[in-house]
């Protein structure tokens, strides 16, 4: 198939048609997309119109073209589920094919948001279903019989009382000529046979013979290699470069300089990150030269500010801080951290007169493509982008500052290069999820109603720290929420589940500690201010409250709450990117100190895909949630990251994991979205069930670096 | 530039490298076994471990010129057609997420096993731990390795 991603589209619809026959059928990923089109020869001049594609060959092959990055969220396997359902496909003959970057075609090709499967699940299904119909009149019309007087069952077409069958192979080249139906109809969700079922990862048994799948496995003949040297503290800038003994090293084609780079391009990977090692660059502050100690400062300042931001204002908050019987505030702040993909940036690029060829792994090839032809004057069609696996993402991959330098090295170098990033480049190399701060404020009552919420939240190069209109917002008569950022040289960006990856933890939290001064059960505490939301609805509601509620009652259920001897229980819950997560986290004493045991997980994502891959979706976002809450740290000294690799920087490990216990909401919605919804709610199960076991409460990440629980042992057995 | 000759999946191969060059990028740049991976450099993270003579090693740490001899074993090599019984075993359980650690995490747990067929849970956590897998699959990591020493021992 390789030979197919490169050729243009035209060509491959000939190919296609040539070598192996068959149906071919293009649909549309568009918006307001209903039409779809068998692609011949005549609609093919139409060519915008098709906007992927659905192919069955004479010999049975079922070949769909995957558009969105892959970076194992498990796109590429979930996308062809949903068409196969429709088909009534044998999934053992369909194959899945990473598409080029082509944005008329596919229109929304990328990884971010948890978006993919939502913006896409009724186009894939009609794009089956089409098939489906087409297959079922081309049998029709080959035996002469009425099309509904036949059934698709597992890549054949069956006449049942006629006790006859034809594979979807032997119908293709027919179906190919009967006109696009434009009535369809899709499966009842309950008839689902594919959908739903735990399906192994479609490039499972490439990953694990060690097969060329990712970016920096990219080579090329004839190709140099390159590192960079970028400045180490954020507000730095080149004052003087002296490279005479890089450039002398073994194996060294050339030192380049631009903006503030200084590549070494040579011919191997060691060479030129030894070669670099010799680089001597003096350095001259631009801008403000920031460390973490100035920050903690800072943060306390702008919680005090006059001028922030207001995000949203419910009711009279002034008055009801003021006649409130008791206040409670507390404050909570979270570190920058690094996304750490086990891939370290990469990119191949090579500008050539006539055009640009990129290849590598990105979550937002047209962005990069885009932002390349910006850089080097050209037009935006001159350039191919082939998106390969990528090695993890979690948002990193949404900038494109590493596209960027590959392509302007290779337009100044004349030559196809691979730029690679070392693991400290990575980790320094910024684009961090932002350090924030949160004051929280809740009024009560003399009955111990919260007539009151307050959150602020500051941080640095956050954009708005807030997620306004979440939860309890609705649920509070009196409510205000604002916030204040901070400009920093230091360079942030999106973070697996952004922002909410920290503020789930920080409200969530402070619940906890509210339901326990109005003396309620956490849980109960915030079933009943839903109630209230739904009943008595104050501003705009953004979420769904039965979904929440289902979620919480599933979690409470599972996690038997409340009812176990020896066990410390603490409850989260969560809506983000569209779906609802609850977790109960559990935590047991051992030697006098806490362990977390289990986690509990219940998700509302609506229909499940693929349960192998749901199921990873939500226990790694879990044990991402866990990992980060208890290690994640990075810190600046003068500007510069001081943690630079896994030996000062700590990624939790194997024999740190609790057992995960997960449970899906049946409730037949249309998906919405799982690659960041299960991280969120984690920190806050996970710090309300030390609470619940030690009395201490955490109201900084990360976890270990507070004394109050005089350590955290997470070395719990699976 | 020194001229090495190793052995790497039985077979036995010429080329050229500076003589601190890693196994890591002799394996990569030189010799096209793109299996193994580069994660931290400094035998943090596991994603580049190989077999040496058997045992599990950090290909980023080791200099071209210790190798010597000793038998060189990737992950392209580890069986011939993807069918060792941790490769079942990891596809079977479909641990993978993204799937770049899982080249260094298989080889890890195949020389384990390798040298120990029925591992206790103590024996799992502490050859599996020094491998870092930053989608969070340890879950699928445990039972995997679990099934392939069981598909051994039967």
């Amino acid at each position: 198939m390789e030979t197919l991603t490169k050729t243009n589209r035209r060509n491959f619809l000939k190919l296609a048609t040539a070598t192996t026959g068959g149906l071919v059928l293009g649909f549309n990923w568009e918006a307001n997309a209903t039409t779809f089109n068998v692609l011949d020869e005549a609609a093919s001049a139409a060519d915008t119109n098709f906007n992927s594609y659905l192919s069955i060959s004479s010999d049975n092959v079922i070949t769909i073209f995957s558009p969105n990055p892959e970076l194992g969220q498990n796109i590429k396997t979930s996308f062809p589920m949903i068409v196969a359902e429709e088909l009534e496909a044998d999934w053992s003959k369909v194959k899945v094919v990473q598409a080029m970057l082509d944005i008329k075609k596919y229109e929304r090709q990328l990884t971010g948001g948890s978006g993919a499967i939502p913006h896409s699940w009724e186009r894939l299904r009609k794009a089956g279903a089409t098939a489906k119909q087409m297959l079922l009149e081309a049998g029709a019309k080959r035996w002469n019989v009425s099309a509904s007087s036949l059934v698709a069952e597992n890549g054949m077409i069956v006449d049942k009382s006629g006790n006859r069958s034809l594979s979807y192979g032997e119908l293709a080249n027919d179906a190919a000529l009967i006109p696009v139906p434009t009535d369809i109809k899709l499966k009842d969700k309950k008839d689902f046979k594919i959908i739903g079922q735990p399906i192994r990862n479609v490039d499972g048994m490439d990953m694990i013979t060690g097969k060329p799948l990712y970016g920096l496995d990219f080579y090329r003949e004839g190709m140099v290699f390159a590192m960079i040297q970028r400045p180490k503290s954020f507000g730095m800038k080149i004052k003087s470069v002296d490279a005479a003994a890089a450039k002398a090293s073994t194996g060294i084609i050339d030192v380049v300089t631009f903006k503030n780079n200084v590549a070494v391009v040579g011919k191997s990977t060691w060479q030129v990150n030894k070669a670099r090692k010799l680089l001597k660059i003096e350095y001259e502050a631009e801008s403000k030269i920031e460390s973490t100690v100035d920050h903690d400062k800072l943060f306390k300042e702008l919680l005090e500010s006059k001028e922030p931001t207001v995000r949203r204002k419910d009711g009279d908050v002034d008055a009801a801080f003021a006649n409130a019987t008791k206040v409670i505030s507390r404050e909570y702040q979270c570190p920058f951290l690094p996304h750490n993909s086990m891939e370290p940036m990469n990119f191949f690029a090579h500008v050539r007169a006539d055009g640009v060829e990129l290849v590598g792994p990105t979550q937002t090839p047209d962005m990069a493509r885009n932002e390349v032809a910006k850089l080097l004057g050209i037009a935006p069609d001159k350039i191919t982008l082939e998106i390969t696996r990528l090695g993890g993402g979690f948002g990193r991959r949404l900038k494109a500052d590493y596209v960027l330098e590959a392509a302007e090295l290779s337009s100044i170098i004349k030559a196809p290069v691979k730029v690679i990033w070392t693991r400290e480049d990575d980790m320094g190399g910024g684009s961090y999820r932002p350090a924030v701060r949160y004051r929280f404020q809740a009024a009560l009552d003399a009955n111990g109603n919260m007539v009151g919420y307050k959150l602020r939240g500051v941080g640095i190069n956050s954009g708005n720290p807030t997620r306004e209109d979440n939860f309890p917002a609705g649920a509070v008569d009196n409510l205000l929420i604002d916030s204040i950022e901070h400009k920093s040289a230091i360079t942030t960006g999106a973070w697996r589940a952004p922002i909410t990856n920290f503020l789930a933890f920080a409200e969530q939290s402070f619940l906890d500690e509210v339901a326990e001064a109005v003396k309620q059960d956490p849980i109960q505490f915030r079933l009943n201010l839903l109630e209230k939301a739904k009943k008595y609805p104050v501003g705009a509601i953004k979420y769904d409250i039965d979904r929440m509620k289902t979620v919480i009652e599933l979690a409470k259920e599972k996690s038997e709450w409340g009812k176990k001897k020896n066990i410390s229980q603490g409850f989260s819950v969560y809506f983000s990117h569209r779906s609802y997560v609850a977790q109960v986290a559990e935590v047991e004493m051992k030697s006098g100190k806490p362990v977390v045991k289990k986690i509990h997980a219940a998700a509302d994502c609506g229909v499940v895909i693929n349960m192998s891959g749901a199921q990873q979706q939500v226990r790694g976002g879990i044990v991402d949630g866990m990992g980060h809450a208890f290690f994640g740290n990075l810190t600046f000294k003068d500007g510069a990251a001081e943690q630079l690799n896994f030996n000062s920087y700590r990624l939790i490990r194997y024999k740190e994991v609790p057992e995960i216990d997960v449970h899906f909401v049946n409730n037949g919605i249309d998906p919405t979205g799982l690659g960041e919804p299960a991280l969120p709610p984690t920190g806050g199960a996970v710090a309300n069930a030390l609470f619940k076991a030690t009395g201490k409460r955490l109201y900084n990440q990360p976890f270990n670096k507070q004394e109050a629980l005089g350590g955290v042992n997470l070395e719990s057995k699976m | 530039m020194a001229t090495y000759q190793l052995q790497i999946n039985g077979k036995s191969v010429s080329t050229e490298a500076d003589s601190d060059t890693p196994l890591l990028w002799v394996l990569r740049d030189n010799l096209g076994l793109v299996g193994t991976k580069y994660g931290c450099g400094i035998a943090q993270c596991g994603a580049c471990t190989v077999h040496l003579n058997g045992t599990a090693v950090r290909s980023c740490s080791l200099p071209i010129s210790a190798i010597g001899n000793k038998k060189v074993t990737t992950i392209e090599g580890l069986s011939e057609k993807g069918d060792h019984p941790v490769q079942q075993a990891w596809n079977e359980v479909d641990v993978a997420q993204c799937g770049y650690c899982q080249a260094g995490q298989i080889m890890t747990a195949a020389a384990l096993l390798s040298k120990k067929t029925k591992p206790s849970d103590q024996d799992i956590e502490t050859a599996m731990n020094g491998n870092i897998c930053r989608c969070g699959t340890y879950h699928r990591i445990h039972e995997a390795v679990v099934l392939a020493s069981s598909k051994i021992s039967n």
